[in-house]
């Protein structure tokens, strides 16, 4: 039995629904929190798009180790196009955190949170993908070269997620515990809405990234066949 | 509005101007393949006269 993919439309209307929902039960069904107030609200936004962004670039270490694996030409800019999109929203994850940071601590930043620095650090690592990528010539060379600094990012995931953990993080606060979510089943509802909107919503910018540039790698070679 | 107020605003705010450049990125690049589509579309009906021509 074949498994046909959604089409991007229903995709997008379902991420659009889903985002109103999650601001329904942002402001209006999740309590406002009795030690941050209302600045904890950001929590529902900051989360879901950090955890995106780890989702992003799992996705495109795991598109890098297809190709390794089959040689797949297409997994390149598959894998190209989910590292562009953890980056895209790796960079919202440290804008929405620095606002949140100035809100609850006074500072729009500090480098004594194990988390937010490493956080940071995997975010420069896979902004100098797109260095190493466009430094070398198109072609299987780049390929495995970006493929292969793509599947040595990923290993800063975990390190980057269980660093609070580790290191006893006392600045940023560690929500999901072992014992499970440490909030109200209503807050635990409203950031679940928003973390499905934000996943569904960079999975349809993925897939509409990946259809723009096949359709201009396509184009380019109509072109070259045309100019013959 | 209060200082709380701002700061969520900003968050959130900042999330949707991001969607909306994005959206506007990807209208461009649209607008700039159905223009190189159109051109190619144009230079493969001219080809194919040409060759009815010459055939």
């Amino acid at each position: 039995m074949s498994i046909t993919r959604p089409s991007l439309p229903v995709l997008a209307a379902l991420a659009v629904a889903l985002a109103a929902a999650s601001v329904v039960m942002t402001f209006f069904v999740a309590p406002e929190d009795a030690d941050q107030g209302l600045s904890q609200k950001i929590f529902y936004v900051h989360v879901p798009i950090a955890l995106t962004a780890y989702a992003c670039f799992g996705l495109g270490a795991w598109k890098a180790l297809r190709l390794l694996l089959t040689r797949g030409e297409r997994y390149d800019l598959e894998s190209y196009t989910g590292i562009h999109q953890g980056t895209i929203f790796g960079a919202l994850t440290l804008v929405t955190g620095s606002i949140w940071a100035k809100a609850s601590w006074g500072v729009w930043w500090t480098w004594s949170s194990n988390q937010l620095v490493l956080f940071l650090v995997l975010f420069l690592f896979y902004c100098a993908y797109f260095m190493l990528r466009f430094s070398v010539e198109a072609g299987p060379r780049r390929e495995r070269i970006s493929a292969v600094y793509a599947l040595f990012g990923v290993a800063l995931i975990p390190v980057s997620f269980f660093a609070i953990r580790l290191a006893s993080d006392f600045i940023h606060p560690t929500v999901f515990t072992r014992e499970g979510p440490q909030m109200t089943g209503t807050m635990f509802a409203a950031f679940c809405t928003s973390w499905a909107a934000i996943t569904l919503l960079a999975y349809v910018m993925y897939r509409t990234e990946l259809a723009g540039k096949r359709t201009d790698l396509n184009l380019r070679e109509l072109r070259e066949a045309l100019a013959r | 509005m209060s200082s709380g107020e701002k700061y969520v605003a900003a968050a959130y705010g900042v999330f949707l101007v991001f969607v909306l450049v994005w959206a506007a990125i990807i209208a461009t690049k649209l607008s700039r393949l159905e223009r190189e589509t159109g051109e190619l579309a144009r230079l493969a009906r001219a080809r194919a006269t040409g060759e009815r021509a010459d055939g």
